[in-house]
């Protein structure tokens, strides 16, 4: 199912190469479109197709990164993290990255605390999401940006 | 071979919120870059994360391209009992590094 | 307009002054004296200071192991290295230096072949291999906190000339020398960046664009790259030269490696 959604990331990608030669203006705002529906699908791929509730999940990233390579990124669920009532699954969309799925974290009750730090890549500046499923099934929304910036000298 | 390091206490009281911290040398490769030569170079990620305590599996990461090179993961677990912790990574091509722990819960 | 000219009269002088006295005077230090770690998001200097997270922490630790792996000779650094016999402690902070048994100027990853070749009967290892980068970045780690300084005089007299060459003088097709970014402009803006004073303390440096630990020389070849220049090879006299203009342009910086760079 993940290949899917995968595949035809790929393909956009190789239609955006082939049409950035003469079509670069047009192909902009195409492309932000496209990533949009990207994330969505990929959440929908990850967790099934359920209402997405906007809260309860926070995404802590700096306001600037110098290079998109390597981003420090926290999400956290409020819960109570007790045998029945606890965060299962966490993921982290991109809907810049050429595959909008970053990672997705299970969890469990036994984790205490429902918080997870990491570093990824950012290809470009971006408002990365976060959806948290808890134990009810029910699905929990955040999201943060990031303005990535060019570096003075790309080599290459 | 690939070096780990692991920060996690080495003793806990019983029922306290511990934390996790792992790094590991992998460059995450993206499939996306290519080389000096203008080749590409060929993905090579770690897919998996798993980490057991006390027989159970306590916290899991399937890993996409999108996570940094030399992955780190911050996360926290409940201390139950006296036992090792293990952190286990598997390679796409199923290649697999771990460590372990030792935590003792007074 | 008027920078420019007085780059013209600087490279005029350094052009046309031959006699080794001029040659060997004092770098002109960028004042206030402002390591790379300055000029980074506060993130990345967060990353540098995080003693676990650092990433450049991962080769160390595998410097470290190399550093007690007996050779096949039967030798280890650490049997002759301790902390009270040839003691490594704030070594790195005056290299490049001349090798006084081949009179070569020799750097630390130099220092460290030298090491395997006269004394564990090793060969050399690969510049910018993984190996080489760990014993460099654990050596110039045993350093960190010492402020750099190096001697210019006698046979390094000639490098240190050579290497100030290297830095003023303009090259590739942007036409530009070190100088111009990082002694004239270096606190301004260059597209997101904020030009640093080009010291190279926090090396070996784990940079975000290389997403691994690289060598100073890694990174000038980038420099030359970024201004369109034939890079230079690892370990070549011309680098070679430069890392100890850039040592004696940094004196009184401390070694910061693992830095972090962008």
């Amino acid at each position: 199912m993940k290949t899917l959604s995968r595949q035809k990331s790929f393909a956009r990608r190789s239609f955006l190469q082939l049409g950035a030669a003469g079509l670069v203006a047009t192909a902009l705002p195409l492309r932000a479109a496209a990533d949009a529906a990207d994330a969505d699908a990929a959440i929908r791929e990850i967790f099934g197709d359920k209402p997405l509730n906007e809260g309860r999940v926070s995404v802590k990233l700096p306001p600037i990164a110098e290079n998109g390579n390597s981003v420090a990124i926290t999400v956290a669920a409020e819960s109570l993290m007790s045998p029945d009532d606890y965060v299962r699954r966490i993921a982290i969309i991109s809907p810049r990255n050429p595959i909008a799925e970053v990672a997705v974290f299970k969890l469990g009750p036994r984790a205490g605390k429902a918080e997870i730090s990491t570093r990824i890549r950012m290809a470009g500046t971006q408002r990365i999401r976060a959806v948290a499923e808890l134990s009810d099934g029910t699905l929990w929304h955040g999201s943060a940006s990031t303005v990535v910036t060019l570096a003075a000298c790309l080599i290459g | 071979m690939a070096t780990i390091r692991i920060a996690a206490p080495d003793t806990a009281s019983a029922g306290e919120v511990i934390e996790l911290k792992v790094l590991i040398q992998h460059p995450m490769e993206t499939g996306y870059r290519s080389g000096p030569d203008g080749k590409r170079i060929e993905r090579d990620i770690i897919e998996t994360f798993e980490v057991t305590y006390d027989g159970e599996t306590v916290f899991e990461a399937d890993l996409q391209p999108g996570i940094a090179a030399n992955p780190i993961f911050t996360f926290y677990t409940r201390a139950t009992t006296s036992g090792p912790i293990v952190f286990k990574w598997t390679g796409q091509d199923g290649e697999s590094w771990s460590e372990t722990h030792d935590l003792t819960v007074e | 307009m008027k920078a420019g000219l007085a780059f013209l009269s600087a490279l005029c002088l350094s052009a046309c002054g031959d006699d080794a006295a001029s040659t060997q005077s004092p770098p002109a230090q960028p004042q206030p004296l402002l390591s790379g770690y300055e000029f980074l998001q506060p993130q990345t200097r967060a990353l540098q200071d995080d003693n676990f997270a650092n990433p450049g922490f991962l080769w160390i630790d595998r410097g470290e192991a190399l550093f007690s792996t007996a050779a096949a000779s039967g030798e280890a650094c650490s049997d002759c290295h301790t902390d009270t016999s040839l003691p490594l402690a704030g070594a790195a902070a005056h290299y490049p230096q001349i090798d006084a048994e081949s009179g070569d100027l020799v750097n630390l990853e130099a220092r460290i072949n030298l090491c395997r070749t006269r004394y564990q009967d090793e060969a050399p290892l690969e510049y910018e291999s993984d190996e080489l980068l760990s014993l460099t970045a654990y050596v110039a780690y045993l350093s960190r906190g010492t402020p750099v300084s190096v001697d210019i005089e006698g046979a390094a007299a000639d490098w240190y000339a050579r290497g100030r060459d290297y830095f003023e003088t303009r090259r590739g097709q942007f036409n530009l020398s070190c100088t111009q970014c990082h002694d004239d402009n270096w606190g301004k803006k260059l597209r997101g960046d904020t030009i640093s004073q080009g010291h190279g303390t926090g090396f070996p440096a784990y940079r975000l664009e290389w997403q691994s630990l690289g060598s100073l020389h890694r990174r000038l070849r980038d420099c030359d790259a970024g201004v369109r220049a034939e890079p230079r090879m690892f370990g070549s006299d011309d680098y070679l030269a430069v890392e100890l203009y850039l040592a004696k342009r940094a004196e009184g910086l401390e070694i910061e490696t693992p830095g972090v760079r962008r």
